[in-house]
This record gives C-alpha cells, structure tokens and sequence, in this order.
C-alpha cells in the first residue's frame, strides 16, 4: 500500500525531530520560554477576579491560553518549522527523494500536533493543580477533544501555507506581529466584551478566539459564559468557525506548497545561502 | 534497460533576455560517465537541474530514463540520485539515522534486477563514515559532509546518478578516495554517471566522455584523449644533456626523439614527452570559443 509506507514515513520522520527536539535543550529552552512567562502572568492574575465575579481572572484566562497556544505552536510554529527548512535546504531534498514531500509534510504535521498537545496536557496540569475553578469533566473533555483536533486543523495547514509563500526567515516578523494584534482583541487576557464592537467584530474573524472560546467552555464552570458575548459559549458557533478556518487551510495548502516545492532547485538554496552570509557579514 | 540513460535534443534555456542555454544537443549512453565542463555561468548547473526535474526548461526536448523530468513521478523520482553543489540539511540527525531514513524510501520502488535501497552500515562503510556513523551531521567536516551527500545520492542505487561539483573543497587525498568511490560505483554497480566540475584532471580521470559548455552551447564532446588529439597533435620534449635543460615543442615527437638518441646517444638524460592534456584543450578551446 503506497499510501500506507508514506505515512509510515512521515510518522517516523516526525518521531525522529520530536525526538531531537526533546534530546537537545537548546533546541526546546525557546519553546518554552514563552509558556513560562504565561504561566508566572497568569499566577499574578490570579489574584484578581473577573468583573462581576469573584472568580480568579488567572484561571479564567489560563483556558484561554490553551487555545492561543494552537495558534502559536500549530500555526507560527509550522511556519517557522517550514521557512528554516527551505532555507537549509530540507524541502530540497525530500524534493530529490521518492515521496519525500508528502513524507515531510507529514513530518511536519506530526512535529506540530504532538509539540501542541504536549504543551496543552502541562498547561492544563499546572491549571488544575494551581488555578481554582479549572476542572475537567466528562463533558468537558469531549468538548476538549474535539476543539483540539479542530484547532489543529485549523492551524497546521494555514501554517503550510504561510509558510510556503514566505520567502526567507527574514520574513518571518511579518506574520509574527500580526499575532500580538490578534491576540490583544481575542480575548485571551481579559473577557471580550470589554472591548469596542468594532475590536470585537474583528477578533471574531480569527480561530484564536474560538480556540479560547472552545478551551473555557470545556474547562470553567458554566456560569462564567455569563461573560461571553450573548452570556454563551456559542459552541455551534466554535465548531463552525474552526471548520471554516480549517478548509480554507485544507484547500490552499496543497496547491501553495506545490508550487514552491516544484520552484525548489539547488540554486535557489545556494543563492539564500549566500545572502545568508552576506547579510552576517 | 535502454543503451540510452539520457537524450536532449535542442534544449534552451532563457533567463529574461538571457540564453543561459541556447540550443545543445546530447546523450548520455547507460554505464557511461560523462563530465560536463565548462566556464563559470556556461549553464552547468542549470543543464544538470533540468535533467533533475529540479527546473523547467524554456524548449527542446529532454529525456531521462524514458521520461521527461517535467513529468517525471516518484517511481522514476526514485532510479536518480543527486548530489548537489551544497547541502547543509539535517544538521541535527546523526548519520546512520539519516541514511537508513531516507533509504527506506526507496525499499518500495526496488525490482527483480535491483534491491533498494543500499544497505546502511554497508553504504557508511563504502564512503568512509564509518568512525561517524553516530554523530551529528551538523558536526561533520566539510570532506565528510560531501561524503555523506554522496551516501544520500547512491542510498536508492541509482540508475543514473547526477553529481554537482562533487569535490570542490576537498583535499587532494579526500579528492583520490573520492575518486576511487566513483570508480566502485560504476565499475560493479553500472551506474550512469553525469557530473559537473572545475577540475579538469578529475575529468580526465573519471570521465569516458566530456562535454564543454560555453556561452550555452557545447563546443566540444568527445573522450579525453579524443579531444586531446583533435586539437592538437603538438608535444613538448624534455631533455638533458650535460645537466643542461632543453625544451622543443614539435608535432612529431616520435621521430624528433629518434634523432636525439641518434646525435647524442648515451648523453641523453631525463628525457620527457608532454602531450596536451585535458586542461591544455580545455583552455584553448575556451579561449577559441571566446575570440
């Protein structure tokens, strides 16, 4: 079965950079750095409550970091992943290897998924364990669960596809700085109706609010939807905003990496290369 | 298998309103070893990554192993082997890993005739990686690194293998194992061979036949000796007589040593006869080209 021995590919190749990525800490230290900061941000904010509440702001915002995270770890850090391979000539050569692209992209999505759902499964022990009002329960798993697979889809393949159009590393600040904006009217640091509409219309066009949205619904108990726009964690309204946002990713990732693959030639990374090393000299 | 491993029939390339290629013609028949020479920007590089499937050309008519490489899939993905100017890939896998992963690959597309892909300990050991064989690539020296790309190139004993400037930065005994590597290959393993490089003893020593690119046409191909001879039938002869030098250049070296020995017999000492070489031709060829 063709499809069978790439995919057999792809998951090993994945398990082998997990494993690398796990074996080197200077490799990880970065990725962990900003988990870090929200954790110790989020301890600070457990002491003030949510307006109208008395309920810890921290462990109100603590689900909500879970969803930003697929943003980060699915979307930018495939993107990420993606450019530095190009650069190093990776893409190249699983180009110049039988099956090799879908191997890789395979790889990649593994890479993605697994470095995601590890940082989800920390953050929710350090939520359960520090931050009063975070609970799972078996509705609230299910709900987990399906909000998870849906943010990965939502992210993985949009980060193909960014990551393909970008040129070089040095693009990189170009999709980064439109995440803080995001994330500001997203309503991951405090409740979203506190913003303007306008700041509130356009948060909703992007999947990190319903990645937040999605995450409290499954672990805050439910009267705190009382602060969610029409007092409800809409979750009809999650599912049909993260399965929007995953087949516009679905639909423009392969034809988008398609094409720069088959723009893939040893000159193009030799000319990189070299700019490369002119811009350090 | 077809006599032919590589046909290209009229083959251009156009950059804006360059002609990187304008026009060339040739084959590459199976088990040959063919280097393609040339100035720096002649097309080289971009005449071998056209018969990669790594570039689309502008017109001509290109065939590599039976197929056009624009349209060639991942069976016939698999009978190539590249090895390009410069790979930096996979600095944080360690060799025997890399090698028995990208081998795997291969393992679906082997036939009756040939099992794919190369054994791992094997293939490190063929290219000398052995003592490397669990460190990181990233740590490797340049020599090594080459070697390796050279090990990931031949990992799907390939058909034809296309070889990039495949020695440039090595030392001179790096450069002789390598050649001795090429010469493995082709002697028990038939595989075609196609490689660019600047240096002409290399192509002399490897190549049955050698193709010299210029201003994107091919201006000489032949073997060697072939193109040797029909440039020029000129020698120089070397000699000493009472540890005096003496130098002459002639187009008959057999009969103008015949009379040295004939008017200074035993006196004659250190007596040498240069015929042109591969870079004597190259150069004048180039420098006829360009005039």
């Amino acid at each position: 079965m063709k499809g069978l021995h790439v995919a057999r590919l792809g998951l090993a190749r994945g398990g082998i950079e997990l494993r690398q990525l796990f074996t080197y800490w200077q490799d990880l230290a970065p990725s962990l750095v900003l988990p870090a900061i929200q954790i110790v941000v989020l301890l600070v904010m457990r002491g003030h409550h949510v307006p109208g509440t008395s309920f810890s702001l921290g462990s109100l915002t603590l689900p909500s970091v879970i969803g930003m995270s697929f943003a980060f770890g699915g979307l930018l850090g495939v993107v990420g992943l993606l450019v530095v391979d190009k650069d190093d000539g990776v893409l190249l050569r699983a180009k110049a290897t039988p099956d090799g692209m879908t191997a890789y992209v395979i790889g990649k999505i593994t890479v993605a998924s697994a470095t995601t759902l590890i940082g989800l499964v920390i953050t929710l022990v350090i939520g359960l364990a520090a931050f009063p009002g975070v609970r799972v329960t078996v509705p609230g798993l299910a709900t987990l669960t399906w909000v998870a697979v849906l943010g990965l889809l939502a992210t993985i393949p949009l980060g193909i596809t960014l990551g393909s159009l970008l040129p070089n590393p040095r693009y990189l600040p170009l999709v980064m700085l439109p995440f803080g904006g995001i994330s500001a009217v997203s309503g991951i640091f405090y409740p979203i109706t506190h913003l303007a509409g306008w700041l509130q219309a356009i948060g909703q066009l992007f999947p990190m609010y319903w990645l937040g949205l999605g995450m409290r619904a499954a672990l805050l108990p439910p009267h705190l939807a009382s602060v969610e726009i029409d007092g409800s964690w809409r979750l009809p309204q999650v599912f049909l905003a993260l399965a929007l946002w995953s087949l516009l990713g679905l639909a423009t990732a392969p034809p988008v990496l398609r094409r720069m693959a088959r723009r893939e030639s040893g000159a193009r990374v030799a000319e990189r290369r070299e700019r490369a090393i002119l811009r350090r000299a | 298998m077809s006599d032919i491993a590589a046909e290209v029939r009229d083959l251009r390339m156009r950059y804006g309103a360059v002609d990187v290629l304008d026009g060339i013609d040739f084959d590459i028949r199976t088990g040959e070893v063919v280097a393609l020479l040339g100035p720096n920007g002649a097309g080289k590089t971009t005449t071998i990554e056209i018969l990669e499937g790594f570039r689309a050309r502008s017109a001509g008519r290109v065939t590599v192993l039976g197929t056009d490489p624009e349209h060639g899939g991942e069976p016939w993905r698999a009978r190539l082997g590249v090895v390009l100017q410069s790979w930096r890939d996979h600095a944080k896998w360690r060799v025997r890993e890399l090698l028995h992963h990208l081998g795997a690959y291969y393992a679906r597309y082997a036939t009756a005739e040939i099992s794919r892909p190369w054994d791992t300990a094997e293939l490190i050991e063929l290219v000398g990686l052995t003592g490397q064989a669990g460190s990181r690539v990233g740590n490797l020296s340049g020599g090594q690194r080459r070697r390796l790309d050279v090990a990931i190139g031949i990992v799907g004993r390939p058909e034809l293998l296309f070889l990039d400037e495949p020695t440039a930065g090595f030392d001179p005994r790096a450069r002789r194992e390598f050649h001795e590597l090429v010469h493995r290959l082709t002697d028990t393993e038939q595989a075609t061979v196609l490689l660019t490089t600047h240096d002409l003893a290399e192509a002399e020593k490897l190549a049955d036949r050698v193709l010299i690119l210029a201003g994107g046409q091919i201006i000489a191909d032949g073997s060697p000796d072939e193109l040797a001879l029909r440039l020029s039938a000129q020698a120089e002869v070397r000699w000493t007589i009472d540890g005096q030098r003496f130098v002459h250049p002639t187009d008959e070296a057999t009969s103008f040593t015949r009379t040295l020995f004939a008017q200074y017999g035993e006196a004659l000492e250190d007596l040498e006869v240069r015929r042109a070489n591969l870079e004597d031709t190259y150069m004048a060829l180039v420098r006829e080209y360009e005039q």
